[in-house]
């Protein structure tokens, strides 16, 4: 099976605070930790072991700068074949259908059977892959968090609501947009890294991805960012000062007045 | 702009809480459009619902088939193309069918997509601006879009208040026959496995200890059972401790895993995304214990401290054992 996983970099929330800048064009970006989006991850796991398991190949893909490379070797170094950045001026500015855009002539330049992405990134809107599939008329199926291979289909099964699972039979080609949790993604060291350092990984810009300029970049954008902020909500919590001995006093006290000590 | 829906979902002939809190949305979108409730279901499904919409909307859509009994997004989507005007504005819940439908059916229709809105600010020619969270909800961001060709806006449950009154008298109005044939699908539903059942029940726990990422490790779980044990909790955790395998999914709190209602909530190393909090019900008294002090986790909590939760829980531990 041939598989293309996109993947994108992304400010790592669990290692950073994330804050607005001053003018609220953008979060502050000095000495961010960036890392692959962690849904990306999972993605990227899965079709490295449907590949194992069915022959195949794993392409990852991504739309950014030139830092975004690192992501890519990264993910070549925990088992993907190859790598490719699509990168231009002309594709800053792009909304979601604009990074689906760009990503279909990809597809449209490969034979790949299935496309995975992550079901979330840093921007919270889960939307490239049901985007792409539709710009493809290909099956689509969103928070995926299972896989098993069939004859010309797969056999997916949906994270829904409380814990429910939800299985589907979905034709191929198809996208898929894969759910935290799916398997349990490889740890990457230094060495693999380093094995990977030297692979030349291609990068297409806007002429070479083959799809109509006024596909992407920010003239198609039908959602554009305003300003960032971060709103007044109210008190929020009564926040404990002080030692922690002073703190770890407070709260038994609170916890025996609300119950939480039985 | 033509006319504003709203997707109504139902599960067992009943609709959900969300139908009440699009009226709100669609109001903060307009409130000089016309809002149309559109229902479908099988026959029994669409019927019942259709006519529990009709009380909060004017003008309810019902297309009814046995194929439709359970949301496949893979079949509703072009069903939907087909019956919506041209220009029109989808309203809908972010949820597992909302992410299935939504960016799909934006670009099918030639709209634009707004994805997990919080809060919407009105149409203004032919723009729309809305807010939405980045980040984990660590910060928000303002929006603007094109919605003169319509649009699908995925809405936050919970972030618009619901309006319960009712008694819109709305005409329900069968769109089956516009629909029909219903279109193969190269996606099929083949069942729904229901969530596993763990050894600890924490729907009815009133003490729940719950641990997040703050954990870092699964070496380090036994810092919070030990503590839940000297205070009578139980334990339960957020998603990525699931993900890690470290816990049982059955005692993960959130949309995708348990809705709790416990008296005492203590939420320690956890972020508090709007997916976590979603299955925190009830209001219960909340102390939270992040190292993060923007942590989203700190807005909905009623106690905050700003520390390690494995330097704190021990000496919370100790504490409450001296008193003993």
């Amino acid at each position: 099976m041939e598989i293309l996983v996109c993947v994108k970099r992304v400010p790592d929330t669990a290692e950073n605070e994330i804050a607005v800048n001053a003018s609220g064009s953008d979060i502050v970006r000095d000495d961010v930790v960036y890392s692959v989006n962690e849904w990306d991850n999972y993605a990227v796991e899965e079709a490295i072991q449907i590949r194992d398991r069915v022959g195949g190949s794993v392409t990852v893909v991504t739309v950014g700068d030139a830092d975004s490379e690192e992501i890519l070797r990264r993910e070549m170094a925990m088992g993907a074949d190859n790598g490719m950045l699509l990168s231009d001026p002309a594709f800053a500015g792009s909304d979601g259908q604009g990074i689906a855009s760009i990503i279909k002539g990809v597809v449209d330049q490969g034979k790949y059977d299935l496309v995975l992405t992550g079901a979330l990134a840093d921007d919270g809107a889960g939307q490239v892959g049901g985007m792409l599939a539709a710009l493809l008329d290909w099956p689509y199926a969103s928070v995926v968090n299972k896989i098993e291979t069939g004859d010309g289909k797969l056999t997916v099964g949906r994270e829904v609501e409380g814990g429910n699972q939800e299985i589907n039979e979905i034709a191929l080609p198809c996208v898929l947009s894969i759910q935290t949790g799916i398997n349990e993604p490889r740890y990457v060291g230094i060495r693999g890294i380093r094995k990977v350092a030297s692979v030349e990984i291609p990068c297409k810009g806007k002429d070479a991805c083959g799809m109509p300029a006024a596909t992407f970049g920010a003239a198609s954008a039908k959602v554009k960012k305003l300003n960032y902020f971060v709103p007044e909500l109210g008190a929020g919590a009564e926040m404990l000062g002080g030692s922690l001995d002073e703190q770890v006093e407070k709260v038994v006290e609170l916890l025996k007045a609300k119950g939480g000590l039985r | 702009m033509s006319e504003i829906f709203a997707y109504i979902l139902h599960k067992n002939g009943k609709a959900d809480d969300t139908a009440m809190e699009l009226v709100a949305a669609a109001k903060k979108v307009d409130p000089a459009v016309p809002v149309t409730a559109l229902v479908l279901g099988s026959a029994a499904d669409a019927d019942a619902v259709a006519g529990q919409a009709a009380n909060h909307y004017k003008k309810v859509w019902k297309v009814a088939d046995a194929a439709l009994s359970h949301p496949n997004a893979e079949l509703i989507r072009p069903v939907l193309q087909k019956i919506l005007p041209p220009g029109a504005i989808l309203l809908m819940p972010t949820d597992s069918f909302g992410m299935d439908l939504g960016p799909g059916l934006a670009v099918k229709m030639g709209g634009a997509y707004l994805a997990d809105v919080v809060n919407l600010h009105g149409v203004n020619a032919g723009k729309l601006v809305a807010d939405r969270q980045e980040y984990s909800g660590q910060v928000y961001v303002k929006v603007e879009a094109d919605v003169s060709a319509g649009a699908v806006i995925t809405c936050r449950p919970g972030a618009f208040a619901a309006e319960e009154a009712g008694g819109a008298g709305g005409a329900v109005e069968d769109k089956t026959a516009a629909a029909l044939p219903l279109p193969a699908v190269k996606r099929t539903f083949v069942k729904v496995v229901a969530a596993e059942v763990g050894d600890v029940d924490i729907t009815k726990s009133e003490v729940l200890l719950s641990v997040g990422r703050g954990i870092e490790s699964e070496d380090n779980l036994p810092v919070a059972f030990d503590l839940a044990k000297a205070m009578g909790a139980d334990v339960s955790c957020s998603r990525p401790i699931v993900d890690a395998k470290w816990m049982e999914k059955s005692r993960q709190v959130g949309t995708s895993g348990q809705t709790v209602k416990p008296k005492v909530y203590m939420a320690m190393g956890i972020s508090g995304a709007f997916q976590h909090l979603g299955g925190l019900k009830g209001n219960p008294f909340i102390l939270a214990v992040n190292k993060n002090p923007k942590a989203p986790i700190f807005q909905v909590a009623d106690v905050g401290v700003v520390g390690n939760i494995l330097e704190f829980m021990p000496a919370l531990q100790e504490k409450i054992e001296e008193g003993k």
